[in-house]
């Protein structure tokens, strides 16, 4: 074989021996990963520009704050906590969607765009499986989004807390009932949990834009989001009613009920440990059936990649 | 061992034939050739080979098979499919990290050392190079890949004559040696004469010649023939002819040197001038037709 000078160590980690080459280690699927971030770089940009225009208008806001805020004292106890913890609620919403918006944007164009740009030939002469290319496409929207808005929102929040205990220092008054009322650490719990279920509940959405994006040969939104529409106008039309579009309200809003437990308070905001249910989340059939739907996606879209050349 | 071996590969897309039966074998060691018209099949064959589509028939590809087992399979094969398939949006440093990450024969000092040679800037992304410096870049990611097979589908496509000279010569200066194997699709048929060492003409899906190239080298001959001797050539059964400047040149297969030496000017003819002739002695073949 060719010439052992090779500045790479060599490992045996290689399991199938045909040859004695020099071989050293590879690692497809983290590679792969990082491949996805550095081509679609709205992943990390369409969130942070996001959370700078929600810390802009925060920003904006603080100009009334003192005044507001002793107004707010005046409340009963449930009603202020409600009041202070709005904003860092909306931001924190306001980035959930986004990303939301995002991975599935991501998804629709996941297989499709490689297939556009012909790079497919180029990725399939490279000993990556279909399996690999296709697990980590759906890493994206279904663990990486998460990780990033989590630790987007966290940095948003804590930079508004800090804005807020200047300003508020600044007027003389105490910062103190804003940290009391929108714990950070016990919210940032809050806010994983929610990310985890939120990336289950929605794992069908973004499964099925995958497969579209592998399948499609253009327009992967409109194959993606018409077939819904059209089973949703059809029913409305002959039977005048609506379930299913009351079921495809459900997969998108459906895990906030069954992740959460509201009725603990008696406002709507989850700012209490005791108000995670895992237990019913997981007992919840939606979530298995969203995730079942969600693997045949993907192993229907590992299965098509084998037969996609460019278009 | 036999690098390919395939038997009775048939492909059709919808009533199209694009294989009709093609049996193959490649050495390994061997740089062969693949010719053949647009829509002959060359690259659907090459896909086969490559495990990128199913197929009818069997095929072993360095003994295994190509289409269940893409991924394995690529660890010991490596392809360029055309010139533009590396992915626009990514810079020449992170694509050395991915293919050193995925594949465990690369090796980058000697992808460095080969864009050392070039103009190609580590920070530049895909899309500001030009297209003979994406070949380049190709080149050099494929010549570090410790590969048994290379399979090249009309590499220097759209490339000035420099970067296509070039390209050969690096191939064979750099990376043959002997132990690999090489396939390789063109049009320019030209260029690639003294790099082959097997030829292959395809049309329609058929293969229609198939010889090594001390074979092409020892078997075919050309005569420009003098005018008086015309009728007399003709009678030795030429495979081809041809008039240019107004004398009849004639190809021969199996014909003695001597005998035809006497009719008028003897020279070894091109791959071209073979693969014109073959494909069109190519009963009812009209060029284009096809796919």
């Amino acid at each position: 074989m060719n010439n052992p000078s090779n500045s790479v160590p060599e490992s045996p980690v290689d399991s199938h021996a045909i040859a004695p080459a020099s071989t050293s280690p590879t690692r497809p699927f983290y590679w792969s990963v990082r491949r996805e971030l550095w081509e679609n770089r709205s992943i990390c940009v369409a969130p942070l520009i996001v959370a700078v225009v929600v810390l802009f208008g925060f920003l904006v806001s603080t100009i009334g704050l003192p005044e507001r805020r002793r107004a707010v004292l005046l409340l009963d106890p449930a009603k202020a906590r409600a009041a202070i913890q709005m904003p860092y609620n909306v931001a924190a919403m306001m980035l959930i969607f986004t990303a939301f918006i995002v991975g599935v944007f991501y998804c629709l164009d996941a297989l499709h765009g490689e297939r556009r740009d012909r790079s497919i030939l180029f990725w399939k002469s490279l000993p990556v499986s279909d399996l690999t290319t296709l697990l980590s496409k759906a890493t994206i929207p279904l663990a990486v989004l998460p990780l990033i808005t989590f630790a987007i929102i966290v940095v948003t929040q804590f930079v508004m807390l800090l804005w807020t205990s200047a300003f508020l220092i600044l007027h003389g008054m105490s910062p103190a009932s804003t940290w009391i009322n929108f714990p950070l650490f016990q919210q940032s719990l809050i806010l994983l949990y929610g990310l985890v279920a939120i990336a289950l509940w929605h794992a069908p959405i973004y499964g099925w834009a995958l497969l579209v994006s592998g399948w499609a040969r253009r327009a992967t939104f409109l194959w993606a989001v018409v077939p819904f529409l059209a089973i949703g106008f059809f029913e409305k039309i002959t039977f005048g009613t609506s379930h299913f579009a009351l079921m495809l309200k459900h997969r998108l809003l459906g895990f906030a009920p069954n992740a959460f437990a509201f009725e603990l308070h008696r406002n709507v905001a989850i700012d209490s440990l005791l108000q995670l249910t895992p237990g019913r989340y997981l007992s919840t059939p939606g979530v298995w059936l969203g995730l079942v739907f969600a693997a045949i996606c993907i192993v229907a879209g590992i299965r098509l990649r084998r037969y996609r050349g460019p278009l | 061992m036999a690098c390919i071996e395939a038997r009775c590969l048939r492909k059709t897309f919808g009533t199209t034939i694009a294989l009709d039966g093609v049996d193959l074998r490649v050495e390994e060691g061997r740089i062969l050739g693949l010719i053949g018209p647009n829509g002959a099949g060359k690259t659907t064959a090459l896909n086969a080979i490559l495990g990128l589509i199913p197929f009818q028939g069997e095929m072993k590809v360095l003994g295994r098979d190509p289409w269940g087992a893409r991924d394995q399979l690529m660890r010991d094969v490596s392809f360029i499919a055309d010139v533009a398939v590396l992915p626009r949006w990514i810079r020449v440093s992170r694509l050395l990290d991915y293919v050193g990450g995925v594949h465990p024969r690369f090796d980058r000092a000697k992808a460095e050392g080969f864009l050392a040679k070039t103009t190609i800037k580590r920070a530049s992304k895909v899309r500001e190079l030009s297209k003979g410096m994406v070949a380049q870049l190709h080149l050099a990611l494929v010549m570090a890949i410790d590969a048994k097979l290379l399979v090249l589908d009309e590499p220097t496509l759209g490339l000035d004559i420099l970067y296509r000279k070039q390209f050969y010569d690096s191939l064979l200066n750099d990376y043959f040696d002997g132990t690999r194997t090489i396939i390789v699709t063109t049009h320019q048929v030209e260029e690639v004469q003294d790099v082959l060492t097997d030829l292959m003409f395809i049309d329609r899906g058929r293969i229609v010649l198939e010889c090594s190239m001390e074979e092409f080298e020892s078997r075919y001959l050309e005569v420009m023939v003098n005018p008086e001797h015309v009728v007399a050539a003709r009678a030795l059964k030429p495979i081809h002819e041809r008039t240019v400047f107004g004398r009849s040149v004639l190809l021969f297969d199996h014909a003695d040197h001597e005998q035809l030496a006497a009719l008028g000017d003897v020279r070894r003819p091109s791959i071209a001038d073979l693969f014109v002739a073959v494909m069109s002695n190519q009963a009812g073949h009209t060029h284009g037709e096809a796919k």
